[in-house]
Order: structure tokens, then sequence, then C-alpha cells
């Protein structure tokens, strides 16, 4: 069991050390997409969320799935929406309305 | 067989990866956004496909729901509420979090299992930091969006209080680690994680609330990454790890561009009551004289510089004039003039958020400059055009150790041939702190609201 626990820190370690390596290298001007776009990211919970709903058992467990899917449905969703739209207003030269 | 599952995991985490790699520049961020976007499709499609789901009404039902509210939200922001919006999005990935280790208890509460050591760890630990994500959000907000008080909210004990409900938590979850404990224990660590996360984040005043959104971004990863513990899934780990570095990262550049320590912020109540003495600084206020500017002169300055540089404040997205300003700047450059915006860390109310108001006005993203690659350039510069900043161009914060905002990075707009400084009235800025570039030698005052006068150099720049 405890060797289980041990595989999982490392991948946790190692991540954290290629997201602090990736995301230095994002520029400030980004910073507002980048919080938006890496909230998006950490909706993955999405995934635990629609886990819950691999037993059936029903009852208050599966309630708190239903809420869990719809708050990171809303992340996931609205975190890349809203960064995609941001993203799109950075244009290299000035236009007009687009 | 059990194995795809995880290899379609690995290539989701692959894709947020390269897409957060391709956030180093603007001109491939969007095909960034859309791989990570692909990414966590795959690894949805994945878990509907793979993970034996039985109840497909209720998952149907809240996927829809979800992803309804999502593109409501996302459509309908306004760019300048952005900073709530964040804060609402790190609230619901937290909460999520939580729910899901919250069920998973629950299950295993109900069949008379004990969870193994580690994943009971990892349930408490997730629990905690989701509800405290959640709840603080809620409050960080409710205080952007001004439904909440922004002053920092402070009472007696409030430390002793914090350490005794952290203390308590802690009690609840080892019993309920060790296997004995009623349902109730639980119960009581949700409520009391909820409560954590309103009394940490309430007493917080509303200028340093990009401190705060950057750390709940960064917890909202963390509990995801516990989660991913909790249901021994490497996907959840991952992509936690890498919003939960990212967070830190944010937390950390507001922190240095505000020159205060995370402790100080989180516990410092910055802003509960006027900071103490406000003065001149200096001492010699006598004989200082503040030079004003007519709108004409400014205009005639402006119309016929080389360079120009433009350091915007949140004021002047308060006033919505990011629009006016960029046509002032298309008139400078049709002139054969240079126009560069310099944006301290902390001139929005969230890391980068002025770079998102000025682009939103089609101002093009190689005219916006951060502090570090603006300051050799003012040297150069024939005019410094201050709209609605003050503290972050208070050069008082460079050369003067008794100033209280020594040490504060700024952006040298003092170095500029000449400053502009639009401003409504001689009011010190947010800091309650007297600001030395007004009274300097090249430095004149364009008093008026930031909209007005902007919208009359336009007009006067096109008479010229």
């Amino acid at each position: 069991m405890l060797e289980g626990l041990v595989v999982l820190l490392v991948i946790f370690v190692l991540a954290m050390f290629i997201g602090f390596e990736v995301i230095t290298k994002v520029p400030p001007t980004l910073h507002t997409p980048l919080m938006s776009g890496s909230n998006a990211i950490s909706g993955i919970a999405i995934i635990g969320a629609l886990l819950v709903f691999n037993t059936g058992d029903g009852g208050v467990a599966s309630w708190l799935g239903f809420v869990a899917i719809v708050f990171a449905m809303i992340n996931v969703v609205g975190g890349f929406m809203v960064t995609g739209r941001m993203l799109g207003m950075f244009k290299r030269k000035s236009e007009d309305e687009s | 067989m059990e194995a795809l599952d995880k290899l379609f995991y690995l290539l989701a985490a692959t894709l947020f990866i390269s897409g957060l790699k391709k956030l180093s520049s603007p001109a491939t961020a969007v095909r960034g956004n859309r791989m990570a976007a692909t990414g966590m499709l795959i690894a949805i499609v994945t878990t509907l496909g793979f993970g034996g789901i039985v109840s497909w009404p209720m998952v149907i039902a809240g996927v829809i729901v979800g992803s309804g509210i999502g593109l409501f939200l996302a459509k309908t922001v306004p760019m300048t509420s952005m900073p709530q919006m964040v804060a609402l999005l790190n609230g619901f990935g937290g909460g999520a979090s939580a729910l899901v280790a919250s069920a998973e208890y629950l299950r295993l509460f109900n069949a008379g299992e004990t969870p193994l050591i580690d994943v009971g760890i990892s349930i408490q630990l997730s629990v905690l930091i989701g509800a405290l994500t959640f709840s603080g959000s809620v409050i960080a907000f409710g205080k952007l969006q001004e439904i909440v008080t922004g002053k920092a909210v402070t009472y007696p004990l409030q430390k002793f209080l914090n350490a005794l409900l952290l203390l308590t938590l802690v009690g609840m979850a080892g019993w309920i680690v060790a296997g004995s404990a009623p349902i109730w224990a639980f119960y009581v660590v949700v409520g009391i994680s909820l409560l954590l996360g309103i009394l940490t984040v309430i007493p917080i005043g509303g200028a340093d609330m990009p401190v705060v959104i950057s750390l709940l971004n960064s917890y909202s990863g963390i509990a995801a990454a516990m989660t991913g513990f909790v249901i021994n899934n490497h996907g959840l780990i991952i992509s936690g790890a890498l919003v939960g570095a990212s967070g830190i990262i944010l937390t950390n550049i507001m922190c240095k561009a505000m020159n205060r320590s995370l402790a100080n912020v989180l516990f410092g109540a910055f802003g509960a009551s006027p900071t103490g003495t406000i003065g001149a600084g200096g001492g010699d206020a006598g004989d200082l004289t503040v030079s004003e500017v007519t709108v004409e002169d400014a205009a005639m300055m402006l119309a016929y510089a080389r360079s120009v540089i433009i350091v915007p404040g949140y004021g002047l997205a308060v006033a919505q004039a990011q629009h006016d300003v960029r046509e002032m700047a298309e008139l400078i450059e049709g002139n054969g003039g240079e126009v560069k915006y310099g944006i301290h860390p902390v001139a929005g109310r969230m890391p980068g958020h002025m770079n998102v108001l000025l682009a939103e006005a089609n101002v093009p993203y190689p005219q916006l400059k951060d502090m570090d690659e603006i300051n050799p350039a003012f040297p150069r510069a024939d005019v410094a055009l201050v709209i609605g900043a003050n503290d972050v161009v208070n050069p008082g914060a460079r050369d003067d150790a008794n100033n209280p905002l020594y040490g504060m990075p700024i952006l040298d707009v003092d170095k500029a041939h000449h400053v502009i400084v639009m401003k409504r009235s001689m009011n010190p800025g947010f800091a309650g702190v007297d600001n030395p570039l007004f009274y300097a030698q090249n430095t004149s005052m364009l008093f008026g609201s930031a909209k007005d006068s902007v919208v009359k150099l336009v007009e006067e720049i096109k008479q010229l």
C-alpha cells in the first residue's frame, strides 16, 4: 500500500516541477488568461465527480456527486471558454471591431 | 484493457502541459488553450467510457446543467469583472474536489469500511483544502463584487479563534483517519473547513485580493491533486499539481510587486484602518510646487513627441477610457511617434488584468510592456503619461528609505524627459502616501477625470 502512495507522490512532485518550469515562462501580459486557463484545468476533478457514479449506491453520495459534476463542469466549460474569449482579444496589430 | 484509460489520462495531462507551454506567447496562446480543452474532453470521454458509470441520468443532467452555467458565465462576464469570475471558478473547482472526497468517504463509511491510512489522510486533506477554497473564494468574490465589505474585517482574538478551529479540525480528522469516529465528526470537519475559508479571507483588504485569488487558484489545484490521491488517479494528480504550481508562482509575483510577504498579506489586516501617519515624508513641504498643464499644452507635447510611454492605473479602467487612450495613441503614431504601455504587475485587480483590458480596447499586444521591460526605456522617452496610477510611480519607493512604500518596485516614470500626470485632485493614493513625483521639475499635472481629459486630448491632437 505504501508503495502505491510513493508512486503517486513521485508523480505529484515531478508534476509540480514541470508546472514551475512551464509557468515561469508565461509573460505577465498573459497572467489573467493563465489563471482562468489553469483554473479550467483544475476542473479535472470532473473525473472524480463522474466516478462517484460507478457504484450505483444512490443516496447522499450520489447527490454530492451530482453537485460535484455541476461545479466541475462550470469550472471546465466556463474556464476554457472565457480564456478563449480573452486570448482572442490579443492582436498583433490594431484593427477595427472584429 | 485496464491500462488503456490510464494512457488516455496521460495523453490528457500531456495536452495540458503543452497547452500551458503555448501560453508563453500571445501568438500561440489561443492554440494552447484549445489543446488544454481537448485534453479535458479526452479525460471526460475516457471516464465516461471506462469508468463503469451506472446512473447515467444524473450524470448527463449534471454535465448539461454545469456546462450551461459555465457557458453563460463565460459569454456574459465583462472583462472588468474577470477577477470575480476567476474567484468564482476557483471556488467551484475546490468545491468539486471536496464533494468528490466527501462522497467517497460516505460510500466507504456506509459500507462499513475504514479506508487505508493514506487514502484516509488524502480524503481529509481534500475536504479541508477544497471546502476552504470554496468558501474563501465565495468571500473573495463578494469582496470584489462589493457585496461583502472590501475593508479588512478584524475582531478580538481573531488569530486565537482560527488556531482553535484548526486544532479542533486536526483532532477530528485524526480521529476519523484512526477509523473509529462517528459520522458527525466528518460533518464537523466539513463545517470547520468552510468556516476557516470565510474567516481567513474576511480580514484581508480588497486591495490585496489579487494575492488572495492567486493563492486560492493554487489551493484549487492542490485540492484536485489530493482528490487524485483519494481515487488513485494520475490524471488528477498531474493536473492538480500544475495548477498548484501556477498559483504559487502568481502569488509570489503579486507579493513581490506589492513589497509584502505572504504572511503579511494573510495576517496583516492591511487596510483595516488608515495606515499610520500620512504626510509629505520629506519634511520640506513648504517649497514644493506643483506645475499644472492645460489640455492644449499637453496635447502639443504628446502630438510632437517621438516616444511616449503610457502608464495606466486601475483608474483608467474604472473610467472606461481604454478606447479613448488607444485612439490617442493611434493619433500620436500617425504623427510618427512611438507609443508603448508600461504596466505594473498590480495595475489591475488581478495579475495581468490591465493587459486584458487594454487588449479588449484593441491595443496591439506588442505595445504592452511589463515593468522590467519598460523601465530602461523611460530615460529615452519624451513623454511619460500617467493615467490613474499613483503609488506604482512613486519615486520615493525607490529612493527614500523613510517612505512607507520603500522597497516596492515602481515604474521609473520620473526619468522621462516630461511627465504628465492625469489626476482628479492632489489626494494621495491608496496607501495614503504623498508622491514626490507630482512636485518634480519635469512633471506637469493635468487635473480632471481621466475620461474627460483623454477625450479632450484626442480632440486637441486632431486639430493640430
